[in-house]
């Protein structure tokens, strides 16, 4: 059973952008969408861990602040050419309270070359 | 059910077509390909470097079968195509096989052409035109030894360079008396004869095959002049016709080439034909670049979206053998109403023509140095007047102004393991290898696979410059408009302009407008269209903060680590004990590891940590301290010298001017960064003709400079115009400052924006047309209105943006 933690509401973020959730694991970057979809990743690039949180947001994904990365939500890819992950973490809206699992999800992190 | 569609043709631009269609309209059609050839799709470009032996066949694939398969393509590779029946709409193949279709797609390239001589069918006689050819080659190679090759154009010498490094004894036959006639002019051809004759071909000028000699296999060829030659392999290389047999037999209407008109539509409405098959007004090409342009607008109107035309191209050219630069584009060869401006220095093996017509470019010949090919291809596809610029036009683009670091290297002479960009250590062999192995065409496709000129630019010519002597042409996209992202077709002035005529105040609102692709943007356009609409209509438009970068967002630069750096306002470059003493105090409180003197005469306080940002600024504040923009798009710093005040050169008080200066101008938003200085004399010592906008003070009044840069590429200031008082310093400025902020492309520098409008238009502007200047100054002061308050303040005092500082949440 993951342990859903309350770290908000939906409104504390503005749309379009990204809030950050201070944890022992690190920095977690939370993510508003236009449509008031959530997104929870590891605040690190995967390329050099440029501060995802502090990107444009467009569409379902963010551009790194540092080199212009773009990074997909939903999985934390890197928008090809470029490869990498951010890691997930499992998120959910319940009546715009937003419960964050730190159960990291899906996808591992990969260092690159 | 989905329609169908067919492809005859499974070449460069046909395949291509089928990967524009699928990133506009993916599950629009079942797709079926037609290939006589018995592979996928493969560079045909790259069919020169496999037969000199630099490339493997793998090496240039495109598309393997693989790529049909994901896509769902139905592949019919080594079946030649021999009926279209247009009533039935049905393909049907050598094989037996047919396919119907809903729409078709002819795309069936050329065929070399044949010289009709007795002994042309022999056994060693062959043309140069694809896999087959180019294998049979290298088997000759390996047996025979003497190659006669005809045709002296860029074919033919590809092939005789590529036979000649297989180990062939080659000749090169030509009917003309100039090497490729049709790319070159004399005094070029002559250093490219002699540079090729230099590594051991040889050419028999003006001569006219008469039969080729032999039983089975050939032996020997005759001119018509008596003359004979033995020879085991002869290759012929005079030219292409466009493959029109297939459209003639079903009656579709051709010329030269199978007519199409700018939707690439043929005379039957069901049935699109592109590549080298085809006439468009008038034109058949022979080069991909056009081919791809095609590809791209057929693809459209296949996707039904039907709104973009092709209405032919402007190609150049240029010679795939290794260590050779030259480049040709247009009419170089000019005629009575043209002038031409020449450099020849045959010791070093450089001939540069231009030919121009009404000071615009119409025409160039390249030799030996080739790096501002794309340059003046640039200038002649957008019809630049190049009178401001005249005198240093031959010395090429790094020489406006003064040159930095931009490359100069010519990119024949670099060897593999030379870096091409600084900023990310990318190689000239990364490059090389990118381009044939992933199959990129265009600079974009570059910067994305190899991050090569994709940070400070300065490399642009010199990748450019590589991609040309891979490809044998210059493949930029879309001639002279440039659309303002990927998300857009229209260019940095449409969006203007509409934003403007429509009156448009909101982000959505233009997107919807507009027809934006994505419908929230992307990181490129957003922070663009912000930009538009708040120099636009200052008052109204309310700043969309989430479509900023994150360090105008913020008001501090975010550092390599994720922490900020701050730099306060120090008025023209001036401080006093007081502020000195707030800094210092608030280094201390906050535990500021740096503390540094910056490049534009100000203290900047490195490694702030987010949350620690409002207090920081609240103690600035308290000592009377204000943000100094040195993260915005907005006027940075006012640098100036000691002047008049102290100096004992000094003519004017340029301290005074540059406070002046700054206090009109702080605060305001910029297409890009705005910078400025003030010398007190012409020693310069604020090196105000590096700056987007520079005083010098002379004894009887103020020079202006402007257009100035000192980053990736220096540039020089041109001189404005000189007045007397200072309230002229102060208006001039403004409103040259406002005429950048209403016409200037986002994120294009003064200097840029200059050479692309012309010195002459901003003098008329600003300094020829008093009302206009009058109106300027004044559109500046009303915006300013709005702009000129304190965002640290704001975020200080009224809390703005207070979740930007905070976390959501700690612990957990
Ligand atoms: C802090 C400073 C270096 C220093 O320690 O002196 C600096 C730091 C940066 N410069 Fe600079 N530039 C600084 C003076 C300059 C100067 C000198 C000057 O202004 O007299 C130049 C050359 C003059 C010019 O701009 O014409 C300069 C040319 C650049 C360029 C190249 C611009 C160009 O048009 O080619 C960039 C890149 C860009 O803007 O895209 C750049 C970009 C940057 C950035 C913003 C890089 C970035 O995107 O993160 C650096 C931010 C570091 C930071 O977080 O503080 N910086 N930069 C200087 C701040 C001046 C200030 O008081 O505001
Ligand atoms: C050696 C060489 C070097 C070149 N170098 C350059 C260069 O440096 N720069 C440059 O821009 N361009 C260069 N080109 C030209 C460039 O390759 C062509 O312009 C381009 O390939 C044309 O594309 P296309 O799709 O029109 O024709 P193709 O690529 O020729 O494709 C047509 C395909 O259709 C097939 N086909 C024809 N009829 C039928 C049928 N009835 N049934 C089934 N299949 C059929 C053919 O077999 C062929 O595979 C070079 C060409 C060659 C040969
Ligand atoms: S401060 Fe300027 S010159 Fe120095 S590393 Fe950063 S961008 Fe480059
Ligand atoms: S750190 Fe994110 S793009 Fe480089």
């Amino acid at each position: 059973m993951s342990n859903w933690l309350e770290i908000g509401n939906i409104e504390d973020i503005p749309k379009l952008g990204a809030r950050v959730v201070k944890t022992v694991e690190g920095d977690v970057a939370v993510f508003r969408t236009a449509n008031d979809e959530i997104f929870a990743l590891r605040d690190q690039c995967p390329h050099k861990k440029g501060p995802l949180s502090q990107g444009i947001v467009h569409g379902k994904r963010v551009t790194c602040p540092m080199h212009n990365w773009v990074i997909e939500l939903a999985d934390g890819q890197a928008v090809a050419p470029d490869e990498g992950c951010a890691g997930v973490y499992k998120i959910m809206l319940e009546e715009g309270r937003i419960l964050l699992s730190l159960k990291k999800n899906i996808t591992e992190m990969r260092e690159l070359p | 059910m989905k329609e169908k569609l067919v492809l005859i043709g499974n070449g460069m631009a046909g395949v291509r077509t089928l990967e524009e269609l699928l990133k506009i309209a993916p599950d629009k059609y079942d797709i079926t390909v037609f290939g006589a050839e018995p592979f996928g799709n493969y560079n045909r470009i790259l069919l020169s470097p496999v037969l000199s032996g630099e490339k493997t066949l793998d090496d240039i694939m495109l598309n393997d079968l693989q790529w049909y398969q994901d896509n769902n393509i139905t592949l019919h590779a080594g079946k030649w195509v021999t009926d279209i029946n247009r009533a039935r709409r049905t393909v049907s193949a050598e094989d037996g096989t047919v396919e119907t279709y809903d729409r078709l797609l002819l795309s069936t390239g050329s065929s070399p052409f044949i010289i009709p001589v007795p002994g042309n069918h022999f056994e060693g006689v062959i043309s140069f035109r694809d896999i087959h050819d180019v294998n049979a080659m290298l088997e000759a190679s390996k047996t025979h030894k003497r190659a006669v090759v005809i045709g002296g154009g860029l074919l033919g010498l590809e092939a005789a360079n590529g036979l000649m490094l297989q180990g062939m004894d080659v000749t090169v036959v030509h009917l003309m008396d100039t090497l490729m006639e049709r790319q070159l002019d004399k005094p070029a051809a002559a250093l490219l004869k002699q540079a090729l004759e230099g590594r051991g071909l040889n050419f028999l000028m003006e001569a006219q095959t008469e039969a080729i000699l032999g039983k089975e296999r050939v032996s020997g060829i005759r001119f018509k002049d008596g003359l004979e030659i033995p020879a085991d392999l002869i290759v012929m290389a005079v030219g292409i016709r466009p493959n029109t047999a297939l459209a003639e037999k079903t009656g579709l209407y051709c010329e030269r080439g199978v007519v199409v008109n700018d939707t690439m539509q043929t005379y039957d409405p069901r049935i699109y034909a592109i590549g080298e098959c085809v006439q468009h007004r008038e034109i058949t090409y022979g080069l991909v670049a056009p081919l791809f342009e095609m590809a791209k607008v057929c693809a459209n109107h296949l996707a039904h979206l039907g709104y973009s035309r092709y209405e032919g191209s402007v190609i150049s050219t240029k010679l795939k053998v290794t260590g050779i630069d030259l480049f040709s584009a247009g009419d170089f060869h000019g005629d009575e109403t043209t002038e031409d401006v020449v450099v020849k220095d045959a010791a070093r093996g450089i001939y540069k023509k231009l030919v121009l017509k009404d000071n615009r470019i119409h025409g160039a010949v390249l030799y030996g140095d080739t790096i501002d090919g794309s340059w003046y291809f640039q200038l002649m596809r957008d019809g630049t007047n190049v009178s401001d610029f005249r005198d240093q036009l031959l010395f090429g683009q790094g020489h406006l102004g003064d040159s930095g670091h931009s490359g100069k290297n010519a990119a024949s002479a670099m060897t593999d393991d030379m870096e091409v960009c600084g900023c990310n250590g990318v190689c000239k062999g990364d490059v090389v290898n990118a381009i044939t192995q992933k199959g990129l065409f265009t600079l974009d496709d570059v910067r994305t696979h190899t991050k090569a000129s994709s940070s400070c630019g300065s490399c642009t010519g010199l990748v450019e410059q590589i991609l040309m002597s891979t490809l044998g042409n210059d493949y930029s996209e879309a001639p002279a408009k440039k659309p303002l992202c990927k998300c857009t077709d229209y260019s940095h002035e449409e969006v203007r302009r509409v934003i403007r005529e429509q009156h448009l105040i909101s982000i959505p609102d233009v997107m919807a407008y507009m027809e934006w692709g994505n419908a929230d943007g992307c990181h490129v356009c957003r922070p663009a269209l912000n930009y538009y609409l708040i120099s636009t209509w200052p008052g109204e438009v309310e700043d969309d903060y989430q479509s900023r970068f994150i360090n105008e967002r913020v008001h501090a630069n975010i550092q390599k680590d994720g922490t900020y750096s701050v730099i306060p306002r120090m008025w023209g470059g001036l401080t006093n004990p007081s502020e000195l003493r707030a800094i210092a105090d608030v280094a201390d409180k906050f535990a500021i590891p740096t503390v540094k003197v910056t490049g534009g005469q100000r203290i900047d306080l490195l490694g702030v940590k987010k949350e620690d940002l409002p207090g920081v600024w609240k103690d600035l504040n308290k000592a009377g301290m204000v943000s100094g923009h040195a993260y915005g798009k907005s006027l940075r710093t006012v640098k100036t010298c000691v002047g008049s005040e102290w100096c004992r050169f000094g003519t004017q008080a340029s301290m005074g001017m540059g406070i002046q200066l700054e206090k009109i101008t702080w605060g305001s938003w910029t297409p890009h960064k705005f910078k400025m200085a003030v010398s007190g004399c012409p020693r310069n010592c604020a090196e105000a003709t590096i700056k987007d906008f520079g005083v010098v003070a002379v004894d009887s009044g103020w020079e202006l400079h402007v257009g100035g840069n000192g980053g990736v590429k220096v540039r020089a200031t041109d001189l404005l115009c000189k007045v007397k008082t200072e309230q002229e310093v102060t208006e001039y400025c403004a409103a040259f400052l406002q005429l950048y902020r209403e016409e200037g492309h986002y994120l294009e520098r003064t200097a840029p924006w200059i050479e692309r409008v012309g010195l002459s238009y901003i003098k008329k502007q600003v300094v020829e047309d008093k009302n206009n200047r009058k109106a300027l100054h004044e559109r500046f002061l009303k915006s300013q209105q709005y702009a000129q308050q304190d965002p640290w303040a704001e975020r200080v005092d009224k809390g703005v943006d207070k979740h930007e500082f905070t976390p959501l949440k700690e612990g957990g």
